[in-house]
C-alpha cells in the first residue's frame, strides 16, 4: 500500500493501467443518428404547423385575380396590403360596414376589465384558501373545482336569464362578470396551489410580526409571486379574447368582439368570397394572443428564474 | 408540578386536539423572568405545536396561556409581547435586510427615526451593519440566521421564541451560533424558549431542559440533573451521546443483598441509592459510557470481560462497541487505550453510577 503515495512523474500512468486510451471528454458527433432522427423530426413537425400560417400571409398579401389562379403556396407576384386595411376598416358584416377595427376595441374593452377583475379575485381567493384555513374552506374549494368540470353550455341559458333580470343582458359589463365568473375555478386552484408551495414560515413569521390579512397579502405575498400572475394573465387574456361562444350569446351586434364580427366577416354568403380579406382579418384576430405569447414568455421564463433563486 | 411566582410564561392545563388526534395533553409549564428554556424531544413530540401555542399561531383546544401575568390565550401573535425565530429564517425574499428588520414596526406604524435606532442596536449587537442592504439571497446561513434573530430583537419584545433555529445549518456554524445565542442570552436577559431535537444545544442553552415525549413532558430540570437523574428510562436514553447502555435483566435479593442479574453476570447494588424499597422482577440496568473503565483490573465494586465488536476514534476519545454476554454495550475511551478488534477485555464500573429502571413503565427505581 505504501508505493501508492509515492508521486508518479507526470504523463506516465499508474502501474498495469492502459497508458494510451479515452481521455478528457467524451467525443460528440454532430451528424450521429440520433442528432439526424432528433432534428428530422423536429423539422418535419415544425414545417407541417408553420404551413397553414405561411398560406395565410401570402394569400392575404395577394390581389384577388392572383388568387384565383389557384396557386396558394405561391409566393405573392404583386404584394398589396389592401386586404389588411379593407379587413381592419371596411369589411361588412350585416349592415356595418367599418371592418373588425370595432371587434377589436369591443374585444379590447371585454378582456382586460375581465382580466384584472377575474385575477384580483381569484388571487385572493387562492390567498385565503392556502394560508387562512377558515371554516369549511375545504367545501368551499371543492365546490369551486367541481364548477370547473361543469359544460359551459350547460350554464349559458341560466345565465342568460340572470343577466336579463338584473339587467345586465347584451352589454359589455354583463360579459365582463361572465367571463370572471368562468375563470374563478382554474385561476384560484392555481393561485392556492402557488400560495400553498410558498414556505409557510414566511406566513408565520408576518403574523408575527403584526401584519394582518391584506397586509401580509399586499406586503408579502404579491411581491413574490410574479411568475404565478404572469400565467394568469396568459391563460386569461388568450382564452377571453379566443372566446366565441359567450361573445355571440351575451352580447348584441355593436358590441360584438372581434372573434364573433371575425365569424360573421368570413362567413357572410353575399358576393365573392375575398379569400385575401378573410386571412388578413384572421390573422388580425389572431394577433393579440400570438404577441401575448411571445412577450410574456420571456417574462414568464424571467419570472420563475427569479423565483428559484434560495431565499 | 410546582409554580413559580411572578412567572414571565405561565402555561395552565393547555391541551391541542386535531381532531381525534390529541397532541398537547393538559401541559402545565411556569418560566421565570429572564429563564433559558430549552423543549427537548424527538420529532412529533409536540415541542414546536407547544411554542407556536405560545406564539398565538394555532389555538388551543382547552387551557391557558399567561405571558407577564397577562392571559393572552386569544391575543393576537402580534399583541403577545414575543418574538420568534424560525428553522427556516423564513426572512422576506423581496426585501432588504433592513425593511426585514423594521417591517414588524413600519406594520406597528412607529416613528422612523425610532425604527432607524432601533435597527442600530439590533445591527450593533448581531454585527450585521455591512449587511443592511442587502437581499436575503445574497445572505449565508448564519447571516440570514441573524438577521432572523435581529427581527425579534427590534421589537422590542419579553419572550423570544426559537424553533429549532440551528437545524438548518451546517455543524461549524451551528456551534459558532450557539455560543453566540448564549452570549446573547446573557446581555439581555430576556426570556427565551428554545426549541430542540439537539440535545447538545440543549445542554450548553438551557437554564432548565423540558423533555418532551407524546405531547406529555416527562421531565424539567436543570441540564446536569436531566442528565444525572433522569426519571425514565426515555429521558435517560434521549439524552447523552453515545446513549447511554441499557441491560435486560432481574432485581434479585440474595443474602440480603440487592443484585442486578443479566444472563450469568450478577452485579451487586450494594453502593446504588433506590428511590424506594424495590421489590424483585424484571427490570433495566442503565449506565453511561464515559462511568465506564477499562483495564481496570481490580479495586472497581464489579468488573467483567467483554469481546470488542467495533471501535469507532473519534478523536479526542474513542468508542469501543463491545459484546456482554448477548447484549450490546458501549464504553468511551481516552485514546490512547484503544483496544483492537475482537479483543477480549475486561470493564469495571461503580454502579453508584448506575441508573435502574423499571422495565414496565420506565420510571427510576
Amino acid at each position: 500500500m505504501a508505493d501508492l503515495a509515492v508521486p508518479l512523474p507526470a504523463g506516465t500512468g499508474s502501474l498495469g493501467l492502459e497508458a494510451s486510451g479515452p481521455r478528457g471528454p467524451k467525443p460528440r458527433h454532430v451528424f450521429s443518428r440520433r442528432n439526424i432522427f432528433l432534428y428530422g423530426t423536429l423539422i418535419v413537425v415544425a414545417l407541417y404547423y408553420l404551413l397553414p400560417l405561411y398560406v395565410m400571409v401570402v394569400t392575404s398579401l395577394k390581389g384577388m385575380p392572383e388568387i384565383r389562379l389557384g396557386n396558394i403556396f405561391s409566393p405573392p407576384l404583386e404584394i398589396t396590403f389592401e386586404p389588411w386595411v379593407k379587413a381592419w376598416s371596411s369589411a361588412c358584416t350585416g349592415l356595418n360596414c367599418d371592418g373588425l377595427s370595432r371587434g377589436f376595441w369591443n374585444s379590447v374593452r371585454i378582456t382586460v376589465p375581465s382580466v384584472v377583475l377575474s385575477i384580483a379575485i381569484a388571487s385572493v381567493n387562492g390567498y385565503a384558501l392556502a394560508n387562512w384555513r377558515f371554516k369549511g374552506a375545504d367545501t368551499f374549494f371543492v365546490i369551486l373545482i367541481v364548477g370547473a368540470f361543469i359544460p359551459y353550455q350547460v350554464m349559458i341559458y341560466p345565465i342568460v336569464i340572470i343577466l336579463r333580470e338584473i339587467g345586465l343582458y347584451g352589454s359589455l359589463s354583463g360579459l365582463v362578470i361572465v367571463h370572471s365568473i368562468f375563470g374563478m375555478p382554474i385561476l384560484t386552484l392555481l393561485f392556492r396551489n402557488y400560495f400553498t408551495s410558498m414556505p409557510e414560515e414566511l406566513f408565520r413569521a408576518a403574523r408575527v410580526d403584526g401584519a394582518g390579512f391584506w397586509g401580509i397579502y399586499f406586503r408579502i405575498m404579491l411581491p413574490m409571486s410574479l411568475p404565478i400572475f404572469v400565467v394568469a394573465i396568459i391563460l386569461q387574456v388568450t382564452g377571453i379574447w379566443n372566446d366565441f361562444l359567450f361573445g355571440v350569446v351575451y352580447t348584441r351586434p355593436d358590441t360584438y368582439p372581434m372573434t364573433v364580427q371575425l365569424n360573421n366577416i368570413v362567413n357572410s354568403v353575399q358576393g365573392v368570397k375575398e379569400y385575401n380579406v378573410n386571412m388578413a382579418a384572421t390573422i388580425l384576430t389572431g394577433l393579440v394572443p400570438l404577441v401575448v405569447y411571445f412577450v410574456s414568455g420571456k417574462l414568464f421564463v424571467r419570472g420563475i428564474a427569479a423565483g428559484a433563486v434560495k431565499g | 408540578m410546582t409554580r413559580l411566582e411572578n412567572p414571565s410564561v405561565s402555561i395552565q392545563d393547555l391541551s391541542l386536539n386535531f381532531g381525534a388526534i390529541s397532541v398537547l395533553e393538559t401541559l402545565n409549564i411556569d418560566v421565570a423572568e429572564g429563564e433559558f428554556i430549552v423543549l427537548l424531544g424527538p420529532s412529533g413530540c409536540g415541542k414546536s405545536t407547544l411554542l407556536n401555542c405560545i406564539a398565538g399561531l394555532l389555538d388551543v383546544s382547552d387551557g391557558r396561556i399567561f405571558i407577564k401575568g397577562k392571559n393572552v390565550t386569544w391575543e393576537e401573535p402580534k399583541d403577545r409581547g414575543i418574538g420568534m425565530v424560525f428553522q427556516s429564517y423564513a426572512l422576506y425574499p423581496q426585501m432588504t435586510v433592513e425593511k426585514n428588520l423594521s417591517f414588524g414596526l413600519r406594520v406597528a406604524g412607529i416613528p422612523r427615526d425610532e425604527i432607524a435606532k432601533r435597527i442600530a442596536r439590533a445591527a450593533e449587537i448581531l454585527q450585521i451593519e455591512p449587511l443592511l442592504q442587502r437581499k436575503p439571497s445574497a445572505l449565508s446561513g448564519g447571516q440570514r440566521q441573524r438577521v432572523a434573530i435581529g427581527r425579534a430583537l427590534v421589537r422590542d419584545v419579553d419572550v423570544f421564541l426559537f424553533d429549532e433555529p440551528l437545524s438548518n445549518l451546517d455543524a461549524k456554524l451551528r456551534a459558532e451560533l450557539r455560543v453566540e445565542i448564549k452570549l446573547l442570552h446573557s446581555k439581555l436577559q430576556n426570556t427565551m424558549i428554545y426549541v430542540t431535537h439537539d440535545q447538545i444545544e440543549a445542554m450548553t442553552l438551557a437554564d432548565r431542559i423540558a423533555v418532551m415525549k407524546g405531547g406529555v413532558i416527562q421531565q424539567l430540570d436543570a441540564p446536569q440533573k436531566i442528565y444525572n437523574r433522569p426519571v425514565n428510562r426515555f429521558v435517560a436514553g434521549f439524552l447523552g451521546s453515545p446513549a447511554m447502555n441499557f441491560l435486560d435483566g432481574r432485581l434479585e435479593k440474595n443474602d440480603g443483598d440487592w443484585h442486578f442479574a443479566v444472563e450469568d453476570v450478577r452485579i451487586p447494588l450494594a453502593t446504588y441509592a433506590f428511590e424506594k424499597e424495590p421489590v424483585p422482577g424484571a427490570a433495566v440496568f442503565g449506565i453511561r459510557p464515559e462511568h465506564v473503565a477499562f483495564n481496570s483490573g481490580s479495586g472497581w465494586p464489579f468488573t467483567a470481560t467483554a469481546n470488542v465488536v467495533v471501535v469507532e476514534p473519534m478523536g479526542s476519545d474513542t468508542l469501543v462497541w463491545l459484546k456482554l454476554g448477548n447484549q450490546n454495550f458501549t464504553v468511551r475511551v481516552t485514546s490512547e487505550r484503544t483496544p483492537n478488534n475482537a479483543d477480549s477485555v475486561s470493564i469495571g464500573f461503580d454502579p453508584m453510577r448506575a441508573l435502574l429502571f423499571d422495565a414496565a413503565t420506565g420510571n427510576r427505581l
